[in-house]
Parts: C-alpha cells; sequence; structure tokens
C-alpha cells in the first residue's frame, strides 16, 4: 500500500467533510500531524476511516496508541511532521513438516476463527495461511501437518447451496487425495447448517470432517479459536470418529471441547463459547489437549479405504415456517405462489399448527408442496396421534419428522428434492436416518438444561467450572 | 521555586535531597491517577457498580490469554512476556454482580453514559482539548486481570494542564475506562481474580512527566486528588483511588510504579527508584568496563544432582523431583551483589523476574556467589566453577524449582543480565514496604492498544460540552486561593478539600458570621473529634450552624467557645474533649462514647479518603 499524494488510498474511507479537510490541508492517511482544532490541540497518526462511520471526523492515533475522532468542520491548520504506515500482518512461519504426523487438511469458508482488522469496515475479516496459522498458534504444529486451502471468506450467514456443494466437492477430492482428516473453518451462526447438509452431501465418509469456529475473534487474547484449532485438529488427525463433527467448547471454561454429530447440533447461545450443544443426544466424544474420550460407540469407525459417496445436489425451494398462535393462511399461499416446492414447519408441542390454517396447507400439497413438521421446542420428538389437531394435519398430507432438528430438516428436504419430487419417495428419503438427523431414542440424560437458582444446581456449577 | 519544594502536601514531607540532587540525576516524573467514577451501573453493562467488594463467588472460570496483534501490526512485548508465565487464570463469579459481558461470554452493551457525562465533567476542570468522536480502544492486559484480555477504554480529552503553586503541569490526557479485577491469589501457574469490580467506570489522569522532586510528586497527587473531589462525581474511600507513578533519569528509562494506593508513600518510592535507576546505570558501566557481552552469560547447567549434598532451602523442591540449574556469568562477579536499594541489590532483579515471568515463586528462587548469605553453598559454586573451567572472577547464579518451568528460568536469568548491558528496563513494578519496589512486568507501550470492533464510535456535541461545562464547579487553585483570601491555612484548605466538608463549609459559610478559620477549625476537627467520642454529628448542618453562629457576636467568638456552643447544641455535655486529631479522645465523656459510638466514628471517616485518614 502506498500513499503518495496522488493515490487513492491517501484518503482511504473518508468522504465529505472530513475528506475535504484533508485535501485542504494537504494531507493524508499515515501522516502523523499536528492538528488545531477551534477546542484544542492533537497530535497523532491519521488513520484510515471506517466506511461506516460518518463523514464529519478524522481519525488520529495519539502516541499512546489511543484513537480520538477531531470533527472536521473544526480544524483549523495541520502541520504534517512525518510518516508512518501500518502493515498489519500476522507474522508467517513455515508450517514444519513432520513424516510422523497425520496430515490434515483445513478448509477456510470464512468467520472469526483467524482474522484481522478490516480497515473498511472497522470489523475483522478473516486472515488465514498455514504460516499464518503457525505464526499465531504453534501448537498445531505438535499435532499435524497441515495444509490449509480457503474456499471462500464469507460470514456464515452469507454460506448457502452453492457454497454447501463447493466445500462438500472440496472435501471428498481431498479424502480421495489421501489426507487423513478434514477441518472446515466456518463463521458459528450457521454452522449447524452448513453441518447437516455436509452430512448428507458427504456419506459415509472414512476420515473426521470437524467444522469448527470461534466465538470471540481471534484477534482478542482471550479468543476460543486457538483452542479450538487446536482440538479441531487433534479430532481430524487422530480420532476414529469418522463422521461430520461440529468441535466447539464443552464449558465456556478453556477446558476441553465437545464433538457433536452433524445432524444433531445447534448453536443455542448468542455469544457464549459452549454455545454448540447435542439436542436430543449426548455429544459423539470429548477432546481437550491430552484426549479424544468417547462418549459413546455407535459412532462410524475411521478407515483406511478412500471411498466417499458425494451426493452434493440441493434444491433451494425450501423454507421454514416459524408457526405461532395466529398464524394466517395468506402466508402459507404466498409461499405457494412464489414457487417453493417444500415447507418444514416448527409447530408447537409435539407438532402443531392451527386449524385456520388446514385449508392453506391443503392447498400447498395440491399444489405439489412437500410438508414436514418438526417442532419448536427442539427437544423431542413430533407426536401427531395424541391430540386431534395432530390426526388432522397427518391427513392433510402433513409428515411428522420424528426428532430431526427443523435446520436439519430444511437442509435435508432441499437436498431430497434435488434427487426427487415423488411424493412417496421424499417421504422416504426424509424419514430414512442418513447420519442420525432421526434417532430412535432419547436417552434420559439427552435434555439436560439446568437451572440456575437451585441449591443442589449452584453446588455443582461451584464445585465445577463454568 | 526551589522553595515551594521544600514544603509539601501534608504527610507528605521532604525527607530527601532537594531539587538540585534531582535535577543532577535528571529526574522527571509524572502521574497516572485513577479513581471510580460514582455511577449506578457499569461501564459497558447493567451490573450494579457496587461499593463494597465481597468473596464470596458462586462459579468459576477458567481461561488463558494469548498475545494477539496490534493495530499497527506489531506484538506488544509486556504481552509475549505475560505468555511466557502460562498461567490458568481463574475468575470467580458470584451471580448480583457478574453478567456475561465481564465474563467475556456477550458483547458489550452501550456506553454507560452517566459515566461519560462524569468524565467530560473532570474534562472541563482539567482544561483539556475534549474529543468529538470518542474511539472504544482495547488495552491488552495479559496479566489476566480482565477475563476478555484487555481493557475497554477511550479517551475523552487531550493536552490540559493543572496549576501546582504557580506550576503549571501538563495533563496529557484523561481516560474513561473499565477497572479491572481484584487478584485474590497468584501462585505458581495459577492466578485467581474476583470480578465483582470489575467493569466499575474509572477515569484515569495522565499528567505530563513534569514533576521534579518527589515532594513535588506527592503534592501534585493531592492536587489531583482534591480536585476530583470538588468535582463531586467520583467515589471516595479506600481502593477507590489507585495512583501509579512513572519516573526516569537521564539516560534511564521510564519505570511505573503501579498501584501506589496512599499518597503519603509517593516520595519515598519516587526517590528510590531514581536511585535504583542510577545504581542500574553504574551496574552498566561496570559490564562495559569489563566488556561483558550476551556471550558471558551463555553457559548453564544442571546442577541438580550437586545441589542435593546441600539442605538449603531454595533445594527444598529437589526430594520432590524439582531440578537445579546454574548460569555461570563469566567476568561478572560482583554485578549480583550491586546494591540496588533498601536492602536491594542487583540479584533481586533476577530473582523477580524469575518469581514472575518463569513462575518460579517459591523463595529463595536463586543464589548467587556474590551474597555472601549464600556462603554455605560456596561449595556448589566451585563445583560449577570447576566444571565450566570458571574462576573466581565469574559469577555463579544458581536457581530451582520445577523442571518444567527451568528453561524459562534460565532464560530469564541470561535476559536479565542481557538487559543490564544497556542499563533501565522498562517495567511496572509493585511497591514494597519502605521505598522499594520489585518487578511487575515489562512497560507496555501503544502496541497494546486496538480499536474495540464491537461499538462504534461515539459523537459528542456541543451540547454534551456545555452540559458538563455547565456543572463543573470552578479551578481548584480558584477555589482554594479563595479559602486562603478568608483566613483559613493551607492546611485547613487541603484538608478541607480532601474530605468532603467543604460542601458543607460552603453551605454554611455566607450564613455565619464566624472567622472562617474558626468555621474550619469546626468542621474540620471539632466534628471529628465529637464523632470520635461517640456523639451523632450528623444534625450540624448549615442550618444549625447559621441558627448557632449567624449573629453578630459569632464574629468575634473564641475558638473554644464556638466549639463549646456546637458541642452543647448536639447535646454534648460542654467541656474539653480532647486535641482534635490527636490521640487524645474524649476524656470524662465515657458516657457519651458509649451509646452509639462506632457507628458515628464510621459515618465521619467513610467520606475521608484513606490517604488522610489519620490516626
Amino acid at each position: 500500500m502506498t500513499t503518495a499524494p496522488d493515490h487513492p488510498d491517501r484518503f482511504k474511507g473518508y468522504r465529505g467533510d472530513g475528506r475535504a479537510a484533508l485535501e485542504r490541508f494537504g494531507t493524508g492517511v499515515w501522516d502523523v500531524v499536528d492538528v488545531e482544532s477551534s477546542h484544542g490541540r492533537f497530535h497523532g497518526l491519521i488513520l484510515p476511516r471506517s466506511e461506516t462511520a460518518d463523514e464529519h471526523h478524522l481519525v488520529l492515533k495519539l502516541d499512546t496508541g489511543y484513537n480520538v475522532g477531531v470533527a472536521a468542520r473544526s480544524v483549523t491548520a495541520v502541520e504534517v511532521v512525518g510518516r508512518r504506515e501500518a502493515h498489519y500482518k500476522i507474522p508467517e512461519k513455515e508450517f514444519p513438516s513432520d513424516a510422523g504426523k497425520p496430515n490434515v487438511k483445513l478448509f477456510g469458508t470464512g468467520g472469526t476463527i483467524a482474522s484481522r482488522l478490516d480497515y473498511r469496515t472497522g470489523a475483522v475479516i478473516p486472515a488465514f495461511s498455514p504460516g499464518e496459522l503457525y505464526g499465531s498458534v504453534p501448537e498445531l504444529a505438535d499435532i499435524c501437518n497441515l495444509k490449509t486451502e480457503k474456499l471462500y471468506a464469507v460470514f456464515s450467514e452469507n454460506m448457502g447451496p452453492e457454497q454447501y456443494i463447493g466445500v462438500a466437492g472440496a472435501v471428498a477430492r481431498e479424502i480421495e487425495n489421501g489426507v487423513d482428516g478434514i477441518v472446515i473453518g466456518h463463521g458459528t451462526d450457521t454452522m449447524h447448517h452448513t453441518a447437516g447438509i455436509l452430512s448428507f452431501m458427504i456419506q459415509d465418509p472414512p476420515v473426521p470432517i470437524v467444522m469448527v469456529g470461534s466465538q470471540r475473534s481471534s484477534d482478542r487474547p482471550s479468543s476460543d479459536a486457538a483452542l479450538n484449532l487446536i482440538h479441531a485438529t487433534k479430532t481430524a488427525g487422530h480420532s476414529d470418529i469418522a463422521e461430520v463433527m461440529v468441535c466447539m467448547f464443552g464449558p465456556t471454561s478453556d477446558e476441553y471441547g465437545l464433538l457433536h454429530r452433524g445432524t444433531r447440533v445447534r448453536k443455542m447461545h448468542s455469544s457464549y463459547r459452549s454455545t454448540f450443544r447435542t439436542i436430543s443426544d449426548i455429544p459423539v466424544a470429548l477432546v481437550s489437549k491430552d484426549e479424544i474420550r468417547p462418549l459413546r460407540q455407535d459412532y462410524r469407525r475411521r478407515r483406511t479405504d478412500r471411498k466417499v459417496k458425494l451426493d452434493a445436489v440441493y434444491d433451494d425451494r425450501v423454507t421454514i415456517l416459524y408457526y405461532y398462535p395466529g398464524m394466517k393462511p395468506p402466508l402459507v399461499d404466498s409461499l405457494v405462489e412464489n414457487g417453493y416446492k417444500g415447507i418444514v414447519i416448527a409447530g408447537t408441542g409435539l407438532g402443531h399448527v392451527n386449524k385456520p390454517l388446514y385449508p392453506a396447507f391443503k392447498r400447498a400439497i395440491a399444489a405439489g408442496v412437500h410438508v414436514f413438521m418438526t417442532v419448536q421446542t427442539l427437544w423431542g420428538y413430533t407426536q401427531m396421534y395424541v391430540y386431534d389437531t395432530g390426526r388432522d394435519l397427518m391427513e392433510l398430507g402433513i409428515v411428522p419428522a420424528g426428532n430431526m432438528l427443523p435446520e436439519v430438516a430444511l437442509m435435508k428436504l432441499g437436498w431430497t428434492l434435488a434427487h426427487t419430487t415423488d411424493r412417496e419417495e421424499v417421504k422416504r428419503l426424509m424419514l430414512t436416518s442418513v447420519a442420525g438427523e432421526i434417532t430412535e431414542r432419547e436417552p434420559p440424560d439427552a435434555y439436560l438444561v439446568y437451572q440456575g437458582g437451585l441449591p443442589e444446581i449452584e453446588a455443582y456449577v461451584k464445585k465445577h467450572r463454568m | 521555586m526551589p522553595e515551594d519544594d521544600q514544603q509539601s502536601s501534608r504527610g507528605a514531607a521532604v525527607p530527601f535531597a532537594d531539587l538540585e540532587f534531582y535535577k543532577s540525576l535528571g529526574m522527571k516524573s509524572g502521574l497516572e491517577i485513577h479513581r471510580q467514577l460514582d455511577t449506578e451501573r457499569k461501564l459497558f453493562c447493567k451490573c450494579p457498580a457496587v461499593r463494597t467488594y465481597s468473596d464470596h463467588f458462586d462459579a468459576e472460570l477458567l481461561r488463558h490469554m494469548r498475545p494477539t496483534l496490534s493495530e499497527l501490526g506489531e506484538y506488544d512485548p509486556t504481552a509475549l512476556m505475560e505468555f511466557k508465565t502460562k498461567k490458568e487464570i481463574i475468575y470467580r463469579l458470584a451471580r448480583d454482580t457478574v453478567c456475561t459481558y465481564e465474563m467475556d461470554d456477550a458483547p458489550p452493551f452501550g456506553l454507560n453514559r452517566d459515566a461519560l457525562d462524569r468524565a467530560l465533567v473532570l474534562g472541563v476542570m482539567l482544561n483539556l482539548s475534549l474529543v468529538d468522536e470518542l474511539h472504544i480502544a482495547r488495552k491488552q492486559y495479559l496479566d489476566g486481570s480482565i477475563p476478555t484480555g484487555f481493557q475497554r477504554t477511550t479517551i475523552v480529552g487531550v493536552d490540559g494542564f493543572l496549576m501546582c503553586r504557580g506550576r503549571r503541569i501538563g495533563v496529557r490526557q484523561l481516560g474513561l475506562e473499565e477497572d479491572a479485577c481484584r487478584e485474590v491469589s497468584d501462585k505458581g501457574h495459577l492466578r485467581t481474580y474476583m470480578t465483582d469490580r470489575l467493569s466499575i467506570p474509572l477515569i484515569e489522569v495522565v499528567t505530563e512527566a513534569d514533576m521534579r522532586t518527589p515532594a513535588e510528586v506527592a503534592f501534585v497527587a493531592g492536587v489531583i486528588q482534591r480536585l476530583c473531589h470538588l468535582s463531586g462525581v467520583v467515589r471516595t474511600g479506600l481502593g477507590k483511588v489507585r495512583q501509579d507513578v512513572n519516573v526516569s533519569i537521564a539516560g534511564g528509562s521510564r519505570v511505573e510504579i503501579k498501584g501506589v494506593p496512599r499518597i503519603r508513600q509517593i516520595p519515598a518510592l519516587v526517590h528510590w527508584e531514581a536511585l535504583r535507576q542510577r545504581a542500574l546505570l553504574e551496574v552498566r558501566d561496570l559490564c562495559k568496563a569489563r566488556g561483558l557481552d550476551a556471550g558471558a552469560f551463555a553457559e548453564d547447567l544442571d546442577v541438580t544432582e550437586h545441589a542435593r549434598r546441600f539442605s538449603h532451602p531454595l533445594f527444598a523442591g529437589i526430594s520432590r523431583g524439582g531440578k537445579a540449574h546454574a548460569v555461570v556469568l563469566r567476568n561478572a562477579a560482583g554485578i549480583l551483589a550491586y546494591p540496588t536499594g533498601p536492602r536491594r541489590t542487583f540479584g533481586h532483579e533476577v530473582s523477580d523476574r524469575l518469581r514472575v515471568v518463569a513462575c518460579v515463586d517459591r523463595m529463595p528462587n536463586l543464589a548467587h556467589s556474590d551474597d555472601p548469605d549464600c556462603f554455605g553453598l560456596s561449595g556448589l559454586f566451585e563445583a560449577v566453577r570447576r566444571q565450566t573451567g570458571a574462576t573466581c572472577g565469574d559469577a555463579v547464579v544458581v536457581t530451582a524449582g520445577p523442571g518444567r518451568d527451568m528453561p524459562t528460568a534460565v532464560g530469564e536469568i541470561r535476559l536479565r543480565l542481557c538487559e543490564a548491558l544497556s542499563g533501565v528496563p522498562r517495567e511496572t513494578r509493585k511497591a514494597l514496604p519502605g521505598g522499594a519496589t520489585c518487578f511487575e512486568r515489562l512497560l507496555p507501550g501503544p502496541d497494546r492498544m486496538y480499536p474495540d470492533t464491537d461499538l462504534p464510535p461515539i459523537v459528542l456535541g456541543q451540547a454534551d460540552f456545555e452540559r458538563a461545562r455547565g456543572r463543573a464547579p470552578g479551578a481548584l487553585w480558584d477555589k482554594e486561593a479563595g479559602y486562603a483570601a478568608a483566613g483559613l491555612s493551607v492546611e485547613q484548605t487541603e484538608r478541607l478539600m480532601t474530605t468532603d466538608r467543604f460542601r458543607l463549609f460552603d453551605a454554611a459559610a455566607p450564613r455565619v458570621r464566624l472567622r472562617a478559620s474558626v468555621l474550619a477549625y469546626l468542621l474540620l476537627d471539632w466534628l471529628t473529634a465529637l464523632s470520635r467520642a461517640g456523639i451523632d454529628t450528623r444534625p450540624a448542618d448549615a442550618d444549625l450552624l447559621a441558627r448557632l453562629f449567624g449573629g453578630e457576636d459569632a464574629g468575634t467568638m473564641r475558638q473554644r467557645d464556638a466549639a463549646a456552643a456546637l458541642s452543647a447544641a448536639l447535646g454534648h455535655v460542654p467541656g474539653w474533649v480532647g486535641k482534635a486529631g490527636g490521640k487524645g479522645q474524649a476524656q470524662g465523656q465515657g458516657q457519651a462514647g458509649t451509646g452509639s459510638g462506632t457507628g458515628a466514628g464510621a459515618r465521619v471517616t467513610s467520606g475521608v479518603d484513606p490517604v488522610e485518614v489519620r490516626t
């Protein structure tokens, strides 16, 4: 980056008043200046301005490292006294190679697992290469040989069918090439959507496929990114669990991670580190720096063959309808009119919606739309025989989807409809569990949402770190 | 004005040499004063900003900290040092005082506007250039004192000044930031913090390094303290004030003495720090004269087996699997014994690093051949010398502790000696009793700053500044000059301003005919004495004082008569209750003293700053 007087980056991010002031006083970004304003003097380095900030202020970095904004209109004089250009770069070191260690491939899709500051938006953007990762998390070299490939650089809300298909293809290719494990760096918001769809697109893989992210970006000293990456690469390289998994913090403390089955996991808190929970079941395993401890035995084992069933297709004319009391029929009709082919209802309780919607669903199904019922309680099964409502709905052709999570059902319906639109075949595919998305039984310890305030729970929490 | 420096703030007399002496050292000193703002809530969340702390906790969580890059792409040296310590940090959480924000499990909520408004008032009083757009920064603290690993902080104003005895002292900046955790313990690789204080709004007043003598530093600290009181926006009481003192001498480095709780400790700390820096420069010259370089400290060896034969407390851990290592310091005999402060030698500088960075914190953690107290280990030193071909001109330093800490420990010994070759390392140090200090960590620089991407900048307008100007009392020095003109002594003025009694004084003064010095005596000394004697002095408000002393005759009233009248009005039998402020208390006032004794006493002292609580 250069900031010669005629270079556009000289006013990086500045518009309006701010830019006019820089031009008026013959200065620009990375100049060290003495600024006289109508209410004081300021000495500092002119920083680029975030594009989302207003156009009325200049940002100065003081010698103490603090930034302050000075109103552009209040500036009466600027004296340029020096220059200092920033080069924000994570120190890169060549990732060591050791024939005795497993080969792990890390795919990047974006998210905050590895990130740095972005001057354009003032937010963090992903930064990512084996060298950068080794520079910031040298422990990775003790675990595996790491290669990385950046597939996308998007926040997870911008992931979609195109990216799902791209990731699945890349993973399958890498498995065929002989890698010992896959790690996929992903933003956490929709990680459970991607984990769900990859579980259907990449079936019966011979090696672990581990999705990982961070809840605190890696530009913070307390970030969970490093430990999550350590856990994920250890799982990919050393575990014998050949499934699509999500690897994120178990407790919020820096202690261990949990490996969640890709079809049973959900982000359950907007900001906690321990946000990912296995729903209606227990996690597959616990992973720490010292061990990988399976919590169950019914997982698919690592194989030495390179066979992987890639089935990366998706029809995106599907949606989730989150039912609420008083929902009106036109909402359903408009989905049909707009060409939607599949609807996953997140119904109340055991899987219910109100009576006024019946005709609308009848019309939808008659129009060839496939409608499945899941529960907005997240935990538990649909059971539509218990109440009349449920029976009426099934009569209409709405199919209960067992204990499939709503987002997973959505992913699976999009995947299924890309294979067939035959009503019975769609139903068969949807209700045949491919990767644990519907389980036969919910064990008694699958729903443990303890409530604070109870003395025995408080005692437990005090004894064990959060 | 050297004569001014001979005087000082109360309790900070000049026990040391004069201005010329410190000038000859090229000493400069500045202050960073932290005070909690008196808000109901914390700075970035809605948790209560508690006034009293408690060690009760409901849960714990564990974190590790990793260094991250600054905005300009650099690592901060302090951060890298802290990372070497490999500390496990435990946070204790009480559900009434912390939420997911302090746990770093939720992003910040908006900045507390009340805190900001209060900070602006101080900004006006410190004559600062106020900032138009606040940028919240993250200031890295890898010691774990904040669970995020950084403190959210912002600059409210820059480039202001204070007037101190006619001298203009520059104020570099005023910060608004969140307070840190309270440390519970720090042993080996485990550090524990209590989180109730975390994120309480704090202001930081940073002066320029304009102070020239230890007494002047204390004096300026007193001025800032009184100015804060006058502002009415801060909290008072123990633990609500913390001052960091920066000291450097010519050829030395900026060293920050952290968290000095009482102003009267400042002069000794500044004095001894200046002398410590002088000693370190002398050590540097000594090393230079002997032609030492990093190569002189290159040899080290495992002496665990040798050490087993010595029953020295340093080796107490060896029987439990500990290790002992020796480093040979070629041609460096005598350097470790070089005196650097009261009962401190250069060896302590090395020992401090072992304790803090390598976590070898079972004391003693080091022995060396320069130390006459280590005579019993001369056999061990000789063995090392034999094995390495060293002579008596070479020093031997031995450390012992857990095997896993030895590589860091040996590294730190070398590092500290290498630093000695260039003089005074930039450090933050902790005050010890008697004026000495010990190493706390390397001094962080601007590279620990990073913009907070969680919060947008906050634009301030003229309306905000006007509101602050309207709320700010006039200049402290003008007010104090007013008291002087009214006949108060310097001591009375300073005492009024360091307690909240000045508010009662200001309310009563226009309504009473007493001489100002008599009124000040009543408020500062007599009420305190009465209250110590167990008398409820709460009824002594401006109204009561106006009733008692509003008449013509009060103008000529003698101090003791006024005191007697006040005693009587508070339901107390007139009499001499002892010299106010002195040790003698309430002679003959036993009955009065028994009733609400402790309560009344506590009420008076609770408004008094710790630096001014006198016995």
